[in-house]
């Protein structure tokens, strides 16, 4: 709750900050933006130089090797991202770039910004593009290279490598139009629910693999009279709602062939097509089954994401005890939340909570994941920050941040050893999926996936599930047309 | 000044040389400003000296060339109005000064407002017609909500807060403490509307029940033995919830305007009313609040103003949410998160014509009032 009023309180400002720099500052992209056809040209020739000094390994990437050779050093590369200020998220990141700027001696500046997409679509609109930004929705990446505001990764980068590198499709997804716009970088996967391991044990539960033993544990929780089965909650800053959205995609995906998932998010079929409705249903049973959610549904639409499984850890033993969410979610777990520093944290992921694979329903869809990804665009097309997005390319630019724990790359030349719990469970289980679902909502048009796809599972929640139809009905209906 | 039309030769001459002159330093403070203006455009003129030093120069220059060029180019131009014949200067300056102001509402204000007019009309979807953001607007379920609340807003704040701020204000006048009673009620219009709702989030937060409850609302009911109600999640419970913030932000306001006019209300007024065995309730109705009529007005449509407009209270704390759609919000919606600009200019026309009618009360007002012009 307070982190979000914070967030808001300083949106007013950045805004105003972005604003205000947009003036002084819009000249530098412009004039940014056209003088590198010369530098480019002038980039050519040095090649010869990193062949030629030779110190640094070489990679599949031409301005990389140029950049490492010190081409570049005392320039500078702006980067945003949506990881928060304060997060271990946006730590890890400043300290992934740090390899580049020790070897390279170009600063890259990466300031955490708050109200994050709206501050960038603000800055895209000023002329003040930052130079690359991260990305976690390609229906953001297509608007912002229709509006021709993206440089065309497709003229220059090394396609043929990324392909050999990214998993699950991520180069299709960073197109449009033929073209390359996105390097994707960074997966979550979605598809897990995390449990108290010692509570477990001293209950004989035994964490189920199939969605009938789930519900089975379910009921044996409630009768037990342990609290309740799940921890859920949507609350989240101005996204209210996306955390149900999952549920259905991850659903979905088990209970639909993969064609259905995809011209569902295409409006192939309409949004409340009897599939969909259908895997409702088996969200319906978790949510609004008596009993089952921690607080029922006002607890689920008044509390924040990041705070869904606190009576999980409650001192007089679990409340709630199944949480379905990302592995990004122990960051929030505990106390005194030092959040640079995971062994800190009281309840450990691995030791004291665990999790496992949201189960399959029905056998033939077999065991998909469903996951979402960052990617990487570029605004300002300059010598130095082709290099840095080549980097971000790289397996290499992972390591500082899988060291650091709670990263999963989008490059599956990663080693998969480097990984350490729980991300090497999750690559395993990425390299195993039968399917790899993107978010769905993420790839709707953004009035359906981050309007009413959020604010109709809002109100189905409001509604303690009753109207299901008509909710999705309306769903359906406001899909834009044209 | 119309026989300073008619002066000698000489004095003429030492004119036109004057005017030369002051064509000449003209010529030179809009080089300077042009020079600036450069400096300040590229983007190497400050790269050497390390980001923070460079932007800060950059900052102090644009100020002291905003600043300074705008004095330096009234000083100019008044100079050289000053040279032209005195009819014609008469004429030209007022100009002079509006002008600036003028060109910068007209930038800044008309022109834009206009093209979002027209754009509302232009951007419309594919194969739709003229008027198809605004039939769409009308047939979205969130949009008629949005109408709805905004409705429900618009009568309930602005009265209770007239009312509150009149009571309060009638009662105050009264008291020994006025002035530290007064601030009171005065303190939260110091506070903006997204801290007004960070705080009372606070005061609405809902726990699960028998859980430690964390409002202080919630704390209360539950120390009675009562049942948490989580305010913003219950239909229609957390649009009024939202309300009472607006209320609790303006009440000050509407005060402070209310207690002034009563004091000016004529002491022999009310005591001739007394005098005529006039009850202090009818002294309230039948004196007081038809002296300080206008000044009610002019409260009430300030106040109505601002809640039509309201989008702070609403974003931080449902999100539009749970049936707490309103119109300004929904316009944000659609411009920066669908980024749907014929949606969005559509909102910020039905809110803008939603506002004129309660203008035009309150500029009338004002002008019987003697207050503008």
């Amino acid at each position: 709750m307070k982190k979000r009023k914070w967030s808001i309180a300083l949106v007013a400002l950045a805004l105003l900050l972005a604003a205000c720099g947009g003036s002084g500052d819009t000249t530098t992209t412009a004039s940014g933006g056209a003088e590198p056809t010369t530098t480019a040209s002038g980039g050519a020739e040095p090649t010869t130089t990193a062949d030629g000094s030779g110190t640094v390994g070489e990679t599949a990437y031409e301005h990389l090797n140029q950049a490492m050779a010190g081409d570049f050093e005392g320039t500078s590369v702006e980067i945003v991202a949506q990881w928060a200020p304060d997060g271990a998220e946006a730590v890890s990141f400043d300290a992934a770039l740090q390899p580049f700027r020790d070897a390279t001696g170009i600063d890259v500046v990466f300031e955490p910004t708050v109200e994050y997409e709206t501050a960038l679509q603000v800055r895209v609109d000023g002329g003040n593009a930052p130079d690359i930004a991260q990305i976690a929705q390609p229906g953001k990446m297509v608007q912002y290279a229709e509006a021709g505001a993206l440089v065309n990764l497709s003229e220059w980068f090394n396609v043929d490598q990324l392909t050999t590198d990214l998993c699950c499709g991520f180069v299709d997804l960073g197109s449009h139009d033929g073209s390359l716009y996105g390097v994707y970088w960074k997966t979550d996967v979605k598809s897990i629910v995390w449990y108290p391991i010692q509570g477990f044990a001293d209950n004989g539960y035994e964490p189920p693999t199939t969605w009938d033993e789930m519900i089975a544990l379910s009921d044996q929780i409630v009768a037990d009279g342990n609290g309740s089965p799940w921890c859920i909650s949507i609350e989240s800053e101005a996204a209210d709602g996306w955390v149900a959205t999952d549920w259905m995609e991850d659903i979905l995906l088990r209970t639909a062939p993969p064609e259905i998932y995809t011209q569902w998010y295409n409006h192939e079929i309409p949004f409340n097509h009897p599939e969909v409705l259908e895997a409702a249903e088996y969200m319906h049973q978790i949510w609004f089954t008596d009993g089952y959610a921690y607080g029922g549904n006002t607890y689920i639409n008044a509390t924040f994401i990041g705070n869904t499984q606190d009576p999980m850890f409650d001192p007089a033993g679990p409340q709630c005890w199944m949480q379905k969410q990302a592995a990004w979610i122990p960051g929030f777990w505990g106390e005194n939340k030092d959040f640079t520093d995971p062994a800190e944290w009281p309840n450990q992921p691995g030791e004291d909570v665990g999790f496992f694979y949201f189960p399959t329903i029905e056998e033939e869809f077999g065991s998909p994941v469903l996951g979402a990804a960052d990617m990487f665009v570029m605004f300002n097309d300059r010598p130095e920050v082709r290099a840095l997005l080549e980097y971000l390319a790289t397996p290499e630019s992972s390591a500082p941040w899988i060291e650091r724990g709670g990263f999963l790359a989008a490059n599956k030349n990663v080693p998969a050893d480097s990984y350490t719990y729980p991300n090497d469970q999750l690559a395993a289980m990425t390299a195993e999926a039968t399917t790899f679902g993107f978010d769905a909502s993420d790839l709707m048009p953004a009035d359906v996936g981050a309007g009413t796809f959020w604010s109709g599972m809002v109100e189905w929640v409001g509604a303690n599930g009753e109207g299901t139809e008509e909710i999705f009905q309306s769903i359906e209906d406001s899909w834009p047309t044209g | 000044m119309s026989e300073a039309v008619k002066l000698p030769t000489p004095v003429e001459n030492g004119r036109k040389w004057a005017a030369l002159r002051d064509v000449a330093i003209g010529a030179g403070v809009i080089f300077v400003i042009w020079l600036g203006l450069r400096i300040l455009r590229d983007p190497e003129a400050f790269a050497g000296m390390g980001p923070l030093a460079g932007k800060l120069l950059q900052a102090l220059l644009a100020i002291v060339l905003g600043i300074g060029g705008i004095w330096a180019l009234f000083i100019v131009v008044n100079a050289l109005v000053e040279d032209l014949p005195a009819r014609v200067a008469v004429i030209l300056r007022p100009w002079v000064f509006v002008l600036p102001a003028l060109a910068v509402v007209g930038v800044y204000l008309v022109y834009p407002a206009i093209r979002t007019i027209i754009q509302s009309f232009t951007e419309v979807p594919e194969g739709g017609g003229v008027l198809s953001n605004y039939t769409d607007a009308f047939a979205d379920p969130a949009v008629q909500i949005a109408l709805r609340n905004n409705v429900i807003w618009l009568l309930v704040a602005p009265t209770a807060a007239v009312v509150i701020g009149l009571a309060f204000a009638a009662l105050a006048d009264r008291v020994k403490y006025e002035s530290l009673a007064k601030t009171f009620v005065f303190v939260p219009l110091a506070i903006s509307m997204v801290g007004a709702s960070v705080i009372w989030g606070f005061v609405y937060a809902w726990r699960v029940p028998g859980q430690p409850q964390v409002g202080i609302i919630n704390a209360v009911i539950q120390y009675f033995g009562g049942e948490p109600l989580a305010f913003l999640q219950e239909i229609p419970i957390n649009t009024f919830a939202m309300i009472v913030i607006m209320i609790w932000l303006q009440v000050g306001f509407a005060m402070v305007i209310l207690s002034a006019a009563i004091k000016g209300v004529p002491v022999e007024l009310t005591e001739a009313a007394r005098i005529d065995g006039a009850s202090e309730l009818q002294n309230f109705f039948k004196i007081l609040i038809p002296s300080i009529r206008g000044s009610i007005i002019t409260v009430f449509t300030t106040i109505a103003i601002a809640v039509l407009k309201v989008f702070d209270i609403v974003f931080v704390l449902t999100g539009g949410n749970l049936e707490t759609e309103v119109i300004a919000l929904r316009m944000f919606d659609a411009m920066f998160r669908f980024r749907n600009f014929g949606q969005a200019t559509a909102m910020a026309v039905i809110l803008f014509v939603a506002v004129i009618p309660i203008m035009v009360v309150n500029v009338r007002n004002l002008r019987k009032q003697g207050i503008g012009a």
